[in-house]
């Protein structure tokens, strides 16, 4: 190919690996980068803030199932990019993260913009490179984006001097030679043969789902063998979407804000099996009384998660599909059985649901509503109670539409990985559910969505405070509200307007559906302000450090939510009421 | 419980730190660390010695099997290999010690590599053991100081632990 520049090389790079499009924000020792960008086929979009970039190109990453790239020049730049790394390391996302770095010559001096940017995102990334020479680029692009989609998937760093970038190379892509790198995706026989069985055998199986089977896409091999050996289905945070909300065999998600049902048939269940899942302490509540009764089938890429926070009886090593595609071959078909009856009781009993009110808008009736007029939307969430809303109360039913900061649970995530989703997956309808604490932290990013015409759309539940640490301060710490009041500032719709986007604003419940019909028939980017109340809560709840069975239902529901409409389920006896 | 485990590393810049960080991230205790070239200059060695039960030796062994640089992680039995450690310790010798002190080494075939009129430094190779036992035995004439390089350790017989 003959002799270029690493910059150059760098692109010739991203070309060979299938890269369309890159978010970054240029910086003094990228300049020779940035100048070879300006004549390359790659999308470049130019974010207002480097932890946007990281965070679109995960947003952009989970969407599509592609390897996202992200780029941030040395220093500050740099830094900026940790959270969104750390975020796509704790959800398991595949993403490249390209860092500018002061010429080799300089490094160790404390030279003007210089961070030790590998040293500072070792514990977030799967690995990392600072390139010494630019004959090493072709050889660390290659392993790095292996590395990044593979196995588990993950971020990877390369920092790039500025004079490695200059340099000339002879191009060559070579071989991937990685002797300490060997994903076992392969699935032991014996293993499913035993988790087979034991499925068989089971009276109360439960099938517990995570991202794993969502980034391997073994959704339909899930569906399967669910219906095969009629086992619920209950999925994480990382999970939803990889089974059918609406199924009668989904138990919806577990933990500390899944349904009652799904938290009782784990605290019942005689058999659990784990697939592409973590045991987060957000799910099992206090570990020690999780699942007393269960015997524990774990399977996972990553031997590490085996045994890493639960005593596992058969552990299964390899890839989510193939695990679920041999185990629903090695099953037979099993009748619906009173364990069955006595989940769907449950679901009669203790549905998600909420107090219905004429005055104020409630959150849960925003996201019904937004799944009435657009069942197929893309939901991107920030963290906090607009983040379980949305988890509860739209309609989950493909993976890949659900997008959302579990492991970190970074506040700001979700407006620039909407972007990234929004770019990624063009035809799909891409909706930001905000809080107003949250779309403040990245706000800025309405003007890389104005600029580049990405139409995407933050519903922003506005209740003028940090909700969900406002929440455990109304519950356990008598009301006293310690810097958890945002005082309804700003306004955005103006903001939105300032930045050349729609603003619109739903205050009654008899706005609402008008206004949602607006933003989904907007074809620019529009930012919905919804006015809710401070006091809403996220109901149920787990208090932290105890077990799921001690789950509390915080609100009397009269409305059955999205989950159980198939049930169509009359109101919830048995609540225990936390407030007046 | 002391667990031996060797482990055979590509021989880069930044290796060590990532094996390092990995045990204080993780919440994993280093006893002892050592890291040399192998024959082959590609690769390192490094005997790390853990403090822990079986579930935190199996963490600690699938975590470093996911460092990209770790290419071989074994677990030493410490009934089928042989272990040493070399130390050096300087200690005060005055006139009427020295003979008993010789005895000393001499009884632990340690050496004596360095004498001035106040100390000497001994050189001892050999278990954990016999090393704490020669300690033990020199403190009553005061230690001044002690290096330590670590535990190394190897399988007895035809099994080798390479890249």
């Amino acid at each position: 190919m003959g002799k270029m520049s690493g910059a150059e090389a760098i692109l010739e790079c991203l070309k060979l690996e299938g890269v369309e499009i890159i978010f970054g924000l240029p910086g003094g020792v990228l300049l020779p980068l940035y100048d070879a960008i300006y004549d390359s086929d790659i999308r470049h979009i130019l974010v207002r803030h480097e932890q946007a970039a990281a965070h679109a190109a995960d947003g952009y990453a989970r969407a599509t199932g592609r390897v996202g790239v992200c780029l941030a020049t040395s220093g500050p730049g740099a830094t900026n990019l940790v959270t969104g790394i750390a975020t796509a390391y704790m959800d398991s996302v595949p993403m490249v993260a390209m860092t500018g770095q002061v010429s080799t010559d300089l490094i160790g001096k404390d030279a003007f913009q210089e961070a030790d940017i590998t040293g500072i995102t070792m514990p977030v990334t799967k690995h990392s490179y600072l390139v010494k020479d630019a004959k090493e680029i072709p050889r660390v692009f290659r392993e790095a984006f292996y590395i990044a989609r593979t196995g588990r998937p993950g971020p990877v760093l390369i920092d790039l001097p500025r004079d490695v970038t200059v340099n000339e190379l002879e191009f060559k892509y070579p071989e991937i030679n990685l002797p300490g790198y060997n994903p076992n995706l392969k699935v032991h026989h014996l293993q499913i043969k035993k988790a087979a069985a034991a499925l068989m055998e089971a009276e109360r199986p439960v099938i517990y789902v995570g991202g794993g089977v969502k980034y391997s896409d073994g959704h339909r091999e899930l569906l399967r063998l669910s219906e095969r050996i009629k086992a619920p289905v209950t999925t994480t945070l990382m999970g939803i979407g990889c089974f059918p909300e609406d199924h009668p065999l989904s138990l919806g998600m577990l933990g500390m804000h899944g349904t009652k049902y799904a938290n009782y048939a784990i605290q019942e269940a005689d058999l659990i099996l784990a697939v592409g899942a973590r045991f987060d302490d957000r799910v099992t509540g206090k570990v020690a009384s999780f699942a007393p009764q269960a015997r524990v089938i774990h399977v996972d890429v990553d031997p590490a998660e085996i045994g890493k926070n639960v005593r596992v009886d058969i552990p299964v090593v390899g890839d989510a599909k193939s695990a679920l595609a041999e185990l629903a071959k090695a099953v037979e078909d099993k009748p619906w059985s009173p364990w069955n009856d006595k989940i769907s009781g449950w679901k009669g009993d203790h549905p998600l649901g909420y107090a219905k009110d004429s005055e104020t808008i409630k959150p849960q009736a925003v996201l019904e509503t937004l799944y009435e007029l657009c069942p197929e939307a893309v939901i991107v969430t920030e963290v906090g109670q607009n983040q379980m809303w949305a988890a509860q109360f739209f309609t989950h039913k493909d993976p890949r539409r659900f997008i959302s900061s579990g492991g970190l649970g970074t506040m700001g995530y979700g407006f620039p990985a909407a972007i990234g989703a929004k770019l990624g997956c063009p035809d799909a309808e891409v909706f930001d559910i905000a809080g107003d604490g949250s779309f403040q932290m990245n706000i800025q990013e309405l003007a890389t969505a104005v600029v580049n015409e990405v139409p995407v759309k933050v519903i922003i539940l506005n209740n003028g405070v940090l909700g969900m640490v406002r929440q455990w301060q109304d519950l356990f710490y008598e009301k006293r509200f310690s810097s958890t009041t945002l005082h309804r500032v700003p306004d955005f719709v103006k903001v939105a307007e300032a930045y050349g986007a729609l603003g619109l604003r739903a205050t009654k419940p008899s706005e609402l559906e008008g206004v949602l019909a607006e933003a989904i028939d907007s074809e620019v980017v529009t930012v919905v302000d919804v006015i809710i109340s401070p006091d809403e809560k996220v109901s149920p709840m787990v208090p932290a450090g105890a077990s799921l069975s001690e789950i509390l239902e915080l609100e009397k529901a009269d409305q059955p939510g999205g989950l159980q409409k198939s049930y169509a389920v009359p109101a919830a006896t048995e609540i225990l009421e936390l407030e007046g | 419980m002391l667990h031996t485990i060797a482990l055979i590393v590509e021989n880069r810049p930044g290796v060590l730190v990532r094996i390092a960080g990995l045990f204080s991230r993780r919440g994993f205790n280093i006893d002892s660390l050592t890291v040399g070239a192998t024959d082959n200059p590609d690769y390192s060695r490094m005997t790390i010695t853990v403090d822990g039960d079986e579930v935190v030796l199996e963490q600690v062994t699938k975590q470093l099997n996911k460092l990209i640089n770790v290419i071989r992680v074994s677990e030493l039995d410490p009934a089928e290999s042989v272990e040493r450690e070399l130390v050096m310790i300087k200690v005060a010798a005055k006139k009427e010690d020295r003979s008993e002190i010789m005895q000393i080494v001499s009884v632990f075939r340690a050496k004596i590599i360095d004498v001035s009129p106040r100390s000497m430094i001994i050189e001892v190779t050999g278990s954990q053991d016999k090393v704490e036992a020669m300690v033990r035995l020199l403190r009553q004439f005061g230690i001044k100081e002690m290096a330590r390089t670590g535990r190394v350790s190897m399988v007895r017989g035809a099994k080798v632990v390479n890249p």
